[in-house]
């Protein structure tokens, strides 16, 4: 993965393979105090004890079509190479949370990358979740909660061009209004 | 608050996204999956849903249904996109950068015929 937005999305993609009816992705840069932290939270089926101390091992994985899981073992490495920290907290029947956070100066960092892209297909690809997705940097935060824009459009799904647009645009346009400018 | 307005926004949206459909319902549902697991990811699977998105929204294409699933089991062909239209097989396709995403819509989905070069046969 080149992208710390990738990584969300796999994180995002566990949370909807784990039946969550509703998640949340934050990302918080604070450039004052030189830390980006991300996270996923989600209600889904969880995890016990044993599956959460395990889930770091490259050789862990629920799929069953092959033998490998990679995602949380290389963003956890990724993490703690960029003096930052990694954790897990989940709970069978509540759901999960999934928190990397990186020194966000860090030359080794990867790049956040395309926010507004990973928000839009995440909510246009799975429409059945409710999805919350909060990017705050410093004081300035962009809030999005797809429930009213749900509520509002009926029966109208969320991949009609009209909507597309209207998300696409709603999206970049809050994200770029606080995206620090000194480096990606 | 720049949100009302938006909200407001969505209410014409909506009367004009029900306009448009109506006119072409019941033409058979046309439903395109993008494999999202961690390795369709790493292989480029966002920027070929962003692709298919932004052809929808610049070709207009009402009444068409868009999900991602998860991994799909064919690692080596990832980015995997799936085409199913109205009660025809489910037609899988490998390798999917955004360009052939974009043939995809213009000559299956658009024009109904597969497109032969990256189709995953079996």
């Amino acid at each position: 993965m080149r992208e710390l937005t990738l990584h969300l999305l796999d994180l995002a993609a566990n949370s909807v393979s784990a039946l969550s009816q509703n998640i949340c992705i934050e990302v918080v840069e604070d450039t004052i105090s030189d830390r980006l932290c991300m996270s996923v939270k989600d209600d889904g089926k969880g995890m016990s004890a044993e599956m959460v101390s395990k889930v770091c091992d490259p050789f862990v994985t629920t799929r069953t079509t092959r033998k490998v899981g990679l995602g949380i073992p290389l963003l956890k490495a990724a993490a703690e190479a960029c003096n930052g920290s990694f954790k897990i907290e989940s709970e069978p029947g509540a759901g999960t949370y999934v928190e990397a956070e990186f020194q966000r100066s860090h030359i080794d960092r990867m790049p956040l990358g395309d926010l507004a892209a990973t928000f839009l297909t995440l909510l246009i690809g799975t429409p059945e979740v409710h999805w919350i997705f909060r990017y705050k940097v410093n004081d300035k935060e962009f809030l999005f909660d797809d429930s009213p824009v749900k509520k509002e459009l009926g029966d109208i799904p969320l991949s009609e061009p009209l909507v597309i647009n209207f998300l696409r645009v709603y999206l970049s346009d809050g994200i770029n209004s606080i995206r620090p400018q000194d480096f990606k | 608050m720049e949100k009302v307005k938006s909200l407001e926004d969505l209410k014409k949206l909506r009367e004009e996204a029900l306009e448009k459909r109506t006119a072409k319902a019941m033409s058979g549902q046309k439903e395109i999956i993008v494999g999202m697991g961690t390795v369709g990811i790493a292989a480029g699977a966002r920027e070929t849903l962003k692709a298919i998105l932004d052809y929808i929204e610049k070709e207009n294409l009402t009444d068409l249904v868009v999900r991602q699933t998860g991994n799909i089991g064919l690692d080596s062909f990832e980015p995997i996109v799936q085409v199913v239209i109205g009660d025809q097989p489910k037609v899988s396709y490998g390798h999917v950068t955004p360009d052939v995403a974009r043939r995809i819509m213009k000559e299956h989905i658009v024009g109904g015929i597969v497109v032969k070069e990256n189709r995953i046969e079996g």
